[in-house]
């Protein structure tokens, strides 16, 4: 009884949906709006297509390194806030998860205001550029051959730099949340008994810590991984022409090409490879689980 | 004894708080997440249309955004949409978690697979499958207001509505089963036990579920984007169109309202489940 208005919710605003997507990715596009559903595989085959298998590869590719440079950023955060005195974890956690509370959209355009050409990094840019011409005018020098004749500035935005710059930015709270969860139930003595015997604390963190914490860095790469390669909003908005990701191509196709059938493929492509990621990492736990109970 | 461990902790190699690389990277992590916003904020005050610098305190791009029509118009379906998906998604989100949580049937782990459906796929798999969904069924349009939001509205609390179940699950799971047995013994009812035991203590469940819907409402882009017509543009949509055509300071004030609903309605429910969670422990 109590379960069946979210049931029926979920099946008519959700589950037939997608079927309906499912079914128009083997249809045939006729006319502006007509699909008729053939079974054809033609659109996926389409998705095989150099041309969409580099934006996929794109997409893998900027994802790939959001997340590294996300584990990379959010390792010494995650440990910071594991070892701060207790009375200001909170307040830290709380930091990190405010920005992810905030408006997608907003965390964006606002990124395009400080990397803009003339935006606040350029601007800064700039300030050292006249501080360090200023110098080498005073040494007797000739600025003009070692750092330019005039400032030029940084191109930050529209080019991949700026997606994978705003895709860290929008996901990094993702990867600090699992980290830290883990981190946090780690037994410290572990780390006390290593650095006693004489280990570095380099060796320490890369013997001890890394080990310990590997549940909540799978977690970690995985949740981030996947939001990251769907981003439509990033890359569409700080992107250049060449750094399209796949959310791109498929909005296209629904919006200005009007292509549903071929859209509708490349989304559930899409979903099979998020669905992959999924089990693999339920696979991989599971077998985690199992090894230590053994 | 006590002291002794106290005292090493606090000069321990563990110490990691104190070591000035530690603090510099927080620091930095800080600026990095922050400071792009508080530009934001700052700058939605600043006396200059074009200019990065500083040219004196104003608000007068705020009574610009306030007398724009099509920003208030789409600050006001936001408003509307969000408030009909909270009250939605509070009940099937509580009616999907108390479900999980008493009963065992068959099926129970495809349903609670199904459940969790919206909250993994690709937020742009979903825009497009209800796009296409609302097209085909042909969905009326051109209704008038508020009926209008409907499509937008159904799409929100599709995929608010699972993460209530998970907020007010949590809660559940704190449950103690010794107050159930206490209130059938002195003669509860089934019904009597759920509105004066289960109601009160899936309280802060709720309203932290609640608080969630609303955000998370308020807050999307690439669903609305998708569902949302010519006559119906919801507040971030509006601010995207508008981010499209130029970057203005009255784009930051918008954003900044946004921001600030954004952060006191968090800041109850995180604040709120603290308090739940205190007084479990006492």
């Amino acid at each position: 009884m109590l379960g069946v208005p979210p049931g029926i919710w979920l099946t008519v605003f959700f589950i037939i949906p997608l079927s309906l997507i499912w079914l128009f990715s083997f249809g045939d596009k006729r006319g502006l709006i007509d699909i008729d559903l053939t079974w054809t595989m033609a659109n996926y085959a389409r998705a095989m297509d150099p041309l969409y298998l580099q934006i996929f590869l794109k997409s893998f590719w900027f994802a790939g390194i959001t997340t590294l440079a996300c584990l990379l950023v959010a390792f010494p955060i995650a440990i910071a806030i594991t070892f701060a005195p207790s009375r200001i974890r909170p307040i830290l956690l709380l930091l990190v998860i405010l920005p992810f509370w905030t408006n997608l959209l907003i965390r964006t355009y606002a990124l395009i205001a400080v990397l803009r050409t003339k935006g606040y990094v350029n601007f800064g840019l700039e300030y050292l550029w006249d501080g360090l011409n200023a110098i080498l005018l005073f040494f007797g020098m000739d600025p003009s051959g070692l750092i330019g004749e005039r400032f030029t500035p940084a191109p930050l935005l529209y080019n991949n730099f700026a997606v994978v710059f705003g895709l860290v930015y929008v996901h990094l709270p993702f990867m600090v949340l699992p980290l830290y969860a883990s981190l946090d139930r780690m037994d410290r003595s572990y780390l006390e008994a290593s650095l006693d015997l004489g280990a570095t604390q380099f060796r320490t963190f890369l013997s001890i810590t890394v080990p310990l914490a590997m549940p909540g860095i799978i977690s970690g790469l995985i949740i981030t991984f996947i939001p990251a390669l769907g981003s439509f909003l990033t890359p569409d908005l700080l992107g250049g022409t060449d750094s399209q990701m796949i959310a791109n191509v498929i909005e296209r196709q629904f919006k200005s090409a009007n292509d549903w059938p071929f859209g509708s493929a490349l989304s559930f492509i899409l979903m099979y490879i998020t669905f992959f990621v999924l089990a693999a990492r339920a696979l991989f736990s599971k077998r985690g689980s199992t090894m230590d109970a053994g | 004894m006590r002291g002794l461990l106290a005292k090493r902790t606090s000069a321990g190699p563990l110490d990691y708080i104190h070591q000035g690389w530690m603090k510099l990277t927080l620091g930095l992590s800080f600026v990095f997440l922050y400071s792009p916003l508080l530009i934001l904020v700052i700058f939605s005050f600043n006396d200059s249309r074009r200019n990065i610098v500083w040219r004196g305190f104003t608000t007068k791009y705020y009574e610009k955004a306030w007398n724009n029509d099509g920003l208030i118009e789409a600050f006001a379906n936001s408003l509307t949409i969000a408030f009909l998906c909270t009250i939605i998604s509070t009940i099937l989100g509580a009616m999907v978690a108390l479900l999980l949580w008493r009963f065992r049937f068959p099926l129970k782990g495809a349903y609670e697979g199904a459940m969790t459906l919206p909250i993994v796929i690709p937020e742009i798999c979903m825009g497009v499958a209800m796009m296409a969904f609302f097209s085909r069924v042909g969905w009326p349009s051109g209704l008038v207001w508020p009926f209008n939001l409907s499509a937008i509205t159904i799409a929100h609390i599709s995929f608010c509505f699972p993460f209530v179940a998970v907020i007010v699950r949590a809660r559940l799971a704190n449950f103690n089963l010794e107050l159930e047995e206490a209130a059938k013994d002195l003669g509860a009812s089934e019904w009597q036990f759920f509105r004066d035991i289960m109601i009160p203590f899936m309280r802060p469940g709720l309203i932290a579920g609640a608080l969630l819907a609303f955000t998370l409402s308020l807050d999307d882009f690439v669903i609305t984007f998708f569902t949302s017509g010519p006559d119906t543009v919801t507040l971030p949509v509006k601010i995207y169109s508008m981010v499209r055509f130029s970057v203005t300071p009255e784009i930051n004030a918008a954003s900044t309202v946004l921001i600030a609903i954004t952060l006191v309605l968090t800041t109850i429910a995180l604040w709120l489940q603290s308090r739940a969670g205190q007084k479990l422990g006492h």
